[in-house]
């Protein structure tokens, strides 16, 4: 099929961009997005122009390196999914594409469709983990948690802290982000032991980047790719309000 | 002369890491934190022993490609994470698990190593578990396990599909608290240009930053390696895309031997290409064959759908030629049956590079409910892909290069042949000898870096207390700087017309059609001259635009093909050299009647370390012998 890209075209984080305009003659349905991307590229380099940058690595939608606005949505417009797993197949002959890079003040463009989220480790680094040194873990089997609940740690834990949902907020807020790190934790029993230093200091941290306050619009949820529940928010809120 | 000396501890087995331990040399808490160490590589091994290195006190900088720690391919893993805990009362223990594999890598392996790894394994799942890993669990509220390919115990913790996710999210937690305590410096977005050695020992590396394009020198004491493997190579393999082993080739060839190269795991369940400008081959956990069946039709280009094709009229091929381990046969075995049915005309899709995996029973037995339980995410992952629904219909699946068990040759100490460098995780070669088991990838690495690592280095690092801070200043730095600027120079100077990944593309069909999952002679001759000519003509015909002082994709790319035509030159050699079938290495050339892997042990029970000898000149070969104490070498049979 034929594709008309209007693609973000920024040098580095000084530059001033805008979107430029690409045809795609030859894609085919079975491509993914980001192969659709590489077509492109191959022939831009092949031309020796700048090909278009952008984030990617495992492309199986578990590492969270890729991520770009499509047509208004993060990661395109078919839900759950990450950019790499977007199959070409969804779109058809003749379509024009709008590609751009994630909108957030907390994460500023550093070429093309790269961003820096840099501010997501920050905030893990605040208190994102429990502190336990190698060699001094109990048996396995002496830490006993339900299964419900730890079942609920896990789907809490699956985010791949790609950004979308910063991206998609119109508050640039991080709280799906940080309720999931905080509701893995806040639901296994050891996880509890730093639950109140642990809110405290990622939401702490979340603030001082520049994050925005979350305002239930709950576009966050729409646009995970691994769809992370809104409920963690509240989770988080509840956890928050304890730890003073 | 012998250069290689496995330094394998005295005595009893059983006993080794035990006794090791306590003779260690060791370093007073208060000399630690001015012992500065440089760990390349975030993943499960790099992340684990930068952690526990930052732990102990000394004073560590930790390095990754990705724009975060927490994107390192260990992330892909899925299926599980083996320990000897034995909570399922299966007969199950350290020494089982050794054994197996001892035996799952066809008796290749370093005994010592390998039943140190087992031993550890209980810490991993202790730390693991401890630091809020979600492994699944049973309704009491205990862990949970699965049984996971080529093994007949329950010894697999998982979560859900996604257990390398999980490991590799807890690796990150604890090396974000040792960036907080400040023991650990991290930074990302840096890749390896060389390794500094001065005076025999490795003090430092050369990295580009891959936003400004800059190049720095960063010092210290010793430098780990957790760079992980090689797989793509192949260029379309179940690896991240940028997965590289240019940290690992430098390290080569300033001295650091490489051990087995030809030992490259071929994975059986993938997802087969679709199309041709497909980037890579995504991975669908072998756990699936657990409840999975595995079949061909037997009529040759049988146009009827899957579904439609009576039992009788469907050949279970695993389960016919191994009945004894059916559809859970290791790895290569199922790989190479799988090869064997499309080459005979029987595959299935479109390409006929596809064998059925069939979950129908599985359902019917067990419920949808219980399947979706045990592999929501992956059959979600495959629908995403390919469009097709395997609650419906079968999954379709081809093999793809996946692992590589050969890499840097290390010590018991994982240092390797250049003082004062380590390789640990899938960047060393030591634990799984020709093939690798299952769930023994995630098992290996961190066990590597939390557990093992800690405890070695302060062997060499005891004698490096009075050593100052590495200055960075030095010559040797200047130069390892000036080389590494020149290559880069070199690579944007060429203004050719062909792009880094097409030339990786053609050297990846070279390699799976020659050096894959069977080899022969005149197939590895014939493609030793390819790549010969290909590098030529990459080195002539390379384009990169722009310029190497900004980020700049091209130029990395251009920078790994390049240390991949390298790289496959020796590890055609090391399957030359290898005239047996061993694992994962099926030369066609010996095999039993029946077409099974034909090992050498007389001649070829022996690790091959290569060592660089100089540009254009041939490897150096040096034999570390297998000495089998424990264990009594068998054919290796899965009937």
């Amino acid at each position: 099929m034929k594709l008309t890209l209007k693609i973000w075209r920024q040098k580095n984080a000084g530059a001033k961009g805008n979107f430029i305009k690409y045809r795609s003659d030859d894609v085919s349905p079975e491509m993914s997005f980001l192969e659709m991307l590489d077509a492109l590229n191959k022939k831009l380099v092949e031309e020796d122009k700048d090909p278009v940058a952008f984030d990617h690595d495992c492309r199986e939608g578990i590492c969270g390196s890729c991520g770009m606005y499509i047509n208004g949505h993060p990661h395109g417009p078919v839900p759950a999914i990450t950019t790499c797993h977007l199959s070409m197949r969804y779109f058809k002959d003749g379509d024009t594409i709008w590609i751009e890079p994630w909108r957030a003040k907390p994460f500023p463009v550093i070429k093309d469709l790269i961003v820096d989220r840099s501010a997501f480790d920050k905030i893990q680094i605040a208190g994102g983990f429990i502190s336990i040194n190698a060699g001094a873990a109990p048996e396995a089997n002496s830490i006993l948690s339900p299964r419900k609940k730890s079942d609920k740690a896990f789907d809490s834990s699956i985010c791949i802290g790609c950004g979308a949902c910063v991206a998609a907020c119109k508050n640039a807020s991080a709280m799906l982000f940080v309720s999931a790190k905080i509701s893995q934790f806040a639901l296994l029993p050891h996880g509890r032991i730093e639950a109140k230093e642990r809110v405290r200091a990622m939401v702490e941290k979340m603030d001082e980047l520049g994050f925005g306050n979350c305002s239930n619009t709950g576009a966050c949820e729409a646009e995970c790719p691994k769809q992370i529940k809104l409920a963690n928010i509240a989770r988080l809120n509840r956890e928050f309000y304890k730890a003073y | 002369m012998e250069k290689l000396v496995s330094k394998v501890p005295d005595g009893p087995l059983a006993q080794k890491w035990t006794k090791y331990k306590t003779a260690v040399k060791l370093v007073n808490p208060a000399n630690k934190k001015k012992l500065e160490i440089i760990v390349v590589g975030t993943g499960l091994s790099g992340a684990g022993a930068a952690s526990a290195l930052g732990e102990l006190g000394y004073s560590v900088k930790n390095f990754c490609y990705q724009d975060s720690p927490r994107r390192a391919h260990s992330v892909a893993a899925q299926g599980g994470i083996n320990a000897a805990k034995n909570y399922q009362n299966d007969g199950d223990s350290v020494y089982r698990l050794f054994y197996d594999m001892i035996k799952g890598g066809d008796y290749r392996s370093r005994e010592a190593n390998v039943y140190r790894a087992a031993e550890v394994s209980n810490n991993v799942i202790d730390h693991f578990t401890a630091l809020g890993v979600p492994f699944a669990r049973d309704y009491g509220g205990t862990l949970d396990t699965r049984s996971f390919g080529g093994v007949q115990v329950s010894r697999t913790f998982y979560a859900k599909g996604q257990t390398g996710q999980q490991c590799l999210l807890g690796c990150y937690s604890s090396l974000n608290r040792q960036i907080k305590k400040g023991n650990v410096k991290m930074f990302p977005r840096r890749e390896m240009l060389d390794l500094v050695v001065i005076d025999g020992k490795a003090r430092g590396i050369i990295t580009r930053n891959l936003i400004t394009g800059a190049i720095e020198r960063h010092g210290a004491h010793i430098v780990v390696l957790a760079t992980g493997g090689y797989g793509t190579i192949y260029y379309l393999s179940t690896l991240a895309v940028n997965s590289n082993a240019s940290a690992a080739w430098k390290a080569h060839k300033k001295g650091a031997f490489f051990a087995n190269p030809s030992f490259v795991q071929i994975h059986p369940t993938c997802v087969p290409q679709l199309n041709e400008f497909q980037s890579k081959l995504t991975l669908m956990s072998e756990s699936l064959r657990n409840d999975g069946r595995v079949w061909v039709p037997k009529i040759k280009d049988d146009t009827r759908q899957p579904n439609d094709i009576p039992e009788e009229d469907r050949d279970y091929f695993l389960e016919r030629r191994y009945p004894a381990f059916g559809n859970l046969v290791p790895r290569d075995v199922a790989s190479r049956a799988a090869k064997e049915r499309c080459d005979a005309g029987y595959g299935v899709g479109k390409t006929k590079l596809a064998v059925n995996l069939d979950f129908r029973d599985a359902i019917n037995a067990q419920g949808k409910n219980s399947i979706e339980n045990k592999y929501g995410n992956l059959f979600e992952m495959y629908k995403t892909i390919t469009g097709s629904d395997p609650y419906e219909e079968p999954m379709r699946i081809y093999p793809a290069g996946h692992y590589t068990m050969g890499g840097l040759w290390v010590d018991y100490e994982l240092m390797t042949t250049i003082p004062g460098l380590y390789a640990i995780g899938e960047a060393n070669f030591s634990d799984h000898g020709a093939n690798r088991l299952g769930a023994s990838s995630l098992m290996q690495a961190a066990g590597d870096g939390y557990f093992v690592l800690p405890n070695t280095i302060s062997n060499y690092l005891a004698d490096d207390i009075r050593t100052p801070k590495i200055s960075t200043d030095r010559p040797e730095f200047a130069e390892a700087e000036n080389a590494a600027k020149e290559r880069l120079g070199k690579l944007m100077s060429i203004k050719g017309k062909q792009t880094a990944s097409s030339f990786h593309k053609r050297l990846g069909k070279i390699m799976w059609d020659y050096v894959g999952m069977t080899r022969n002679e005149a197939g590895l001759n014939k493609a030793l001259e390819m790549i010969r000519d290909l590098k030529e003509e990459f080195w002539k015909d390379l384009i990169i635009p722009g310029t190497a002082d900004e980020l700049n994709m091209e130029l990395e790319k251009a920078g790994r093909v390049a240390d991949y035509f390298e790289l496959a030159q020796l590890l055609i050699a090391d399957a030359l050299n290898r005239k047996e079938s061993c694992g994962a290495h099926f030369r066609e050339e010996y095999q039993t009647p029946d077409g099974e892997a034909l090992r050498n042990d007389k001649e070829f029970a022996y690790v091959a370390a290569w060592e660089y000898a100089g540009e254009g000149k041939p490897h150096i070969l040096h034999r570390e012998e297998l000495k089998f104490e424990e264990v009594e070498l068998k054919v290796r049979s899965y009937k």
